[in-house]
């Protein structure tokens, strides 16, 4: 976010020369400072405490305010609005109730490292702590799930606040920060002076560069690995190091795999990337990073969706890590070089002096992982022959994902809600540029697609934008359509319906005997749904119809679309490693010869005499070690999709 | 597990034990003591944290006070020569007959006698925590009526201070500031 910093400051400058004193009311103050910060939109949501600043609104039409339906709408805009750009997105709510629904959306950035400064009224300072109407605690209620807070408790220290807030919300790590303004000192009146020293706060100086020594051990140790692998997260689009990580790569002759939220760090179809690690990664990625002899992570922090079992977690290698966090160093993992610092600069410093002999014999193995793979992949062409679990006439999840990135070109940017089809989505569309995907990593909320996506959209009006949700988060938030319709949002949902809590269903079948307890939705019919909203709408249920679906979709240029994908109930996300079990101890789809294999074994049970006959193990699956209490047996067995 | 003194220079600001003290619960922190008090400047204020652990987590501790953006600096007192102090205030039973004994003890200890009443007495001791724990331990048959320590509170020996030196009040905020603690 390094250019974005810059940008702003200049505009600062520029803004803060003309130092002749105006007296304005505080709520003006805030409208001025959001200006002063190239605030061009704020997500939110009217209420008592917050009324002076929506009145002072009117007198500043640069600031463009949009409507939402629900204050979790806002904060998820705003994130969205971050997310796409890198600028500091702006969600407002008043006290109470309009501050609590915003925490969601503030923890939600805040495990994603998203810069959001959110506004809050709060009741006048005289009534706090008297539990007046609508009053909440809501700078203690955000003190974990912010990167930092205000209370704002006089009129004189409200520029500096604002001014503080977006530095901390868009510097070093990013993150949500709040500010809480009572609603006497909106209405109250000071001469307004724009503060245009440097801001300094003691407390607070984000790292740049790396230490000379740790730059130096971590060379050594890439220079002697035979089997080094570089683990890509979110940090690298953040700090724009997207060029200085391929130039790394390919220098040093590195594989590149990414975490979720690390996808764009790199384009997928650079010869280097293995694409996404973890849970529902490759196989093959997973087992590069098991056998590898050096994990070099950047920006990512191995959380457990991406280690599995930290016991037994790429075992034999050496690692670095390289973080602008240093309590994020030797947190989950103890690593032999940690660095401290932004990633443009440290990937610089490597860069320059990076020697590696490549190893061919590495590159082969991956390759061989891959074969495997291939081999069980259930998304093909449609006139190339099909895994036989793929189940006649059903239109898979999976399928729709992989058509839609090839119908968008890749070129869309992509929001997800949270489940099956998130993690469809980062298996089957392969994002070639820095922040074209727009999910709920870390804290995994469900109901951020939609509302994320619009924010996503009114920041990139230029980019074809893509709301793919599951039928359970879109019912979160999926008010969220009159905001998209009333502001003409030119977004495009996506709803993978499978009438079913689908990831939860497949934990309920992997790990609860297929117990489907509260995972069955009765669902509206969700093209009427829009149609109520006047929102042009097609329902599609065979992979034939995706195409023109699509088409008919990208052709409406104004206001949003809807697309109800009515998918097969009881499809899988395979490869899956169960909670808690190694890397590499993978839930794995069946080859075509092991399903046409376990099918046979299956038809010979049904007519043995003994019905108790165990089913076959497909290789790989023992999640014993794992969280859960029963080990899956039969998994991918008889929903082999 | 060994004992970590920690000392944090904070900026007197509203809410700052509080981003302080729910550190420590969200990151799952075992705190021994934790003691907050002014300096010798208004706008600064002084922590001192004792917890027992191993070095990574101490100083994974550390790394995150850091995050807070209102904690200036952070010693690791164990690892330089420190002084060290705590204070205990304690109601110790006495009656007449064995008044003479609990004094007794307070002399060997270096204790004051702060309150005399006919059934009590009530002790300040100073010293660190073994000293403490061993007056305590002896008065205790007398009966302890209540007692009170401050936790302990450190500071380098010589020319070893915490930094804090480039920082500079704003005066806009100086004018806000209010005693937070």
């Amino acid at each position: 976010m390094s250019d974005e910093t810059t940008a702003t400051d200049q505009a600062n400058e520029e803004a803060g020369t003309s130092t002749d004193a105006v007296v304005l009311t505080g709520a003006e103050i805030v409208c001025e400072c959001l200006l002063r910060e190239g605030v061009d939109i704020v997500f939110g949501y009217p209420g008592g405490a917050i009324l002076p600043t929506y009145d002072a609104l009117t007198k500043y039409p640069q600031l463009h305010h949009v409507l939402t339906r629900h204050e979790q709408g806002a904060s998820h805009m705003a994130d969205g609005y971050a997310r796409a750009t890198g600028k500091v997105g702006v969600a407002m709510a008043t006290s109470g109730p309009g501050a609590t629904n915003l925490v969601t959306g503030i923890a939600t950035a805040m495990m994603d490292s998203s810069p959001i400064v959110c506004i809050t009224g709060q009741v006048p300072t005289g009534a706090i702590g008297s539990d007046a109407f609508q009053e909440t605690d809501v700078t203690g209620i955000t003190l974990p799930i912010t990167k930092h807070n205000y209370l704002v408790t006089s009129i004189e220290e409200l520029p500096e606040v604002m001014r503080e807030a977006f530095h901390i919300a868009r510097t070093g790590r990013p993150g949500p920060v709040l500010v809480d303004i009572p609603k006497d000192v909106q209405i109250q009146e000071a001469e307004f002076v724009y503060p245009t020293e440097p801001i300094e706060l003691p407390g607070y100086s984000p790292p740049r560069a790396a230490r000379a020594r740790q730059v130096d051990a971590a060379l050594e140790l890439i220079r002697k690995s035979k089997r080094p692998i570089i683990l890509a997260g979110h940090g690298i689009s953040m700090a724009g190091a997207n060029r200085e990580l391929a130039q790394l790569a390919e220098k040093a002759q590195i594989p590149i795999a990414l975490t979720l939220l690390g996808k764009g760090a790199i384009s997928e179809h650079h010869p280097l990337c293995l694409g996404m690690m973890g849970m529902h990664g490759g196989a093959e990625v997973n087992h590069a990073i098991q056998q590898a002899d050096l994990l070099i992570a950047l920006g990512m922090r191995f959380d457990d969706r991406v280690t599995g079992n930290l016991a037994t977690y790429a075992r034999d290698s050496r690692k670095i890590h390289v973080d602008i966090d240093p309590s994020e160093i030797n947190k989950n993992v103890t690593v032999d070089v940690g660095i401290v610092g932004d990633l443009g600069e440290v990937l610089s410093q490597l860069l320059d002096r990076v020697e590696r002999r490549p190893n061919e014999a590495w590159f082969d193995r991956i390759a061989e992982w891959r074969a495997d793979s291939e081999l069980r992949e259930i998304v093909r062409p449609a006139d190339a022959p099909q895994h036989p679990a793929v189940p006649e006439g059903k239109l898979l999840g999976a399928q729709v994902i992989r058509d839609l990135f090839e119908f968008t070109d890749g070129e869309a940017i992509t929001v997800t809600d949270v489940g099956q089809h998130q993690m469809w989505e980062a298996q089957y569309y392969h994002h070639e540029r820095p922040h074209s995907l727009i999910t709920s990593g870390g804290l995994g909320t469900m109901g951020f697609g939609l509302p994320a996506a619009i924010g996503a959209k009114m920041s990139r009006p230029d980019q074809e934008v893509w709301a793919i949700v599951g039928d359970g988060g879109f019912q979160m938030t999926m008010m969220e359509l009159a905001t998209a319709v009333q502001e003409q949002v030119n977004v495009h949902i996506a709803i993978i319906n499978n009438g079913f809590l689908g990831m939860v269903r497949q934990w309920q079948e992997f790990f609860y005997e297929e117990r489907y307890n509260q995972t069955p939705m009765v669902n509206p019919d969700f093209c009427k749904l829009a149609e109520a909203y006047g929102i042009p709408t097609v329902r599609v249920s065979e992979r034939g119809q995706i195409e023109e679906a699509v088409k008919a979709s990208r052709s409406q240029t104004a206001g949003p679309t809807l697309i109800d994908f009515v998918v097969e109930k009881e499809e899988i996300v395979f490869p899956m490693v169960p909670a808690g079990a190694d890397l590499d101890d993978m839930i794995r789809r069946p080859t075509p010869e092991e399903f046409e294999q376990q099918r046979r074994e299956r038809a010979v049970a049904a007519k043995a005499p003994e019905p108790q006959t165990p089913e076959s193990t497909p290789p790989e699956s023992k999640p014993s070690e794992s969280e859960e209490p029963a080990a899956a047996a039969a998994l991918g067995s008889r929903f082999g999709v | 597990m060994a004992k970590h003194i920690l000392a944090a220079l904070v900026e007197n600001r509203p809410g700052v034990l509080a981003r302080v003290a729910n550190l420590f619960r969200r990151r799952s922190f075992n705190i021994d003591s934790l003691s907050v008090g002014r300096t010798q400047r208004d706008e600064m204020s002084r922590m001192t944290i004792v917890m027992e652990s191993d070095s990574a987590e101490a100083d994974r501790l550390v790394k995150n006070l850091y995050k807070l953006v209102d904690v200036v600096h952070v010693d690791h007192l164990h690892s330089q020569p420190s002084v060290v102090r705590e204070m205990a205030l304690v109601k110790v039973k006495a009656s007449s007959e064995n008044r003479r004994e609990v004094i007794q003890l307070c002399d060997i200890f270096r204790a004051r006698i702060i309150d005399v009443s006919a059934e009590s007495l009530v002790v300040e001791i100073t010293g660190e925590e073994e000293k403490l724990e061993n007056f305590t331990e002896l008065v205790r048959p007398f009966g302890i009526v209540e007692m009170v320590r401050t936790g302990m509170i450190a500071l380098g020996r010589g020319g070893h201070t915490l930094k804090d030196e480039g920082f500079k009040p704003n005066r806009s905020r100086a004018a806000a500031r209010r005693n937070v603690l």
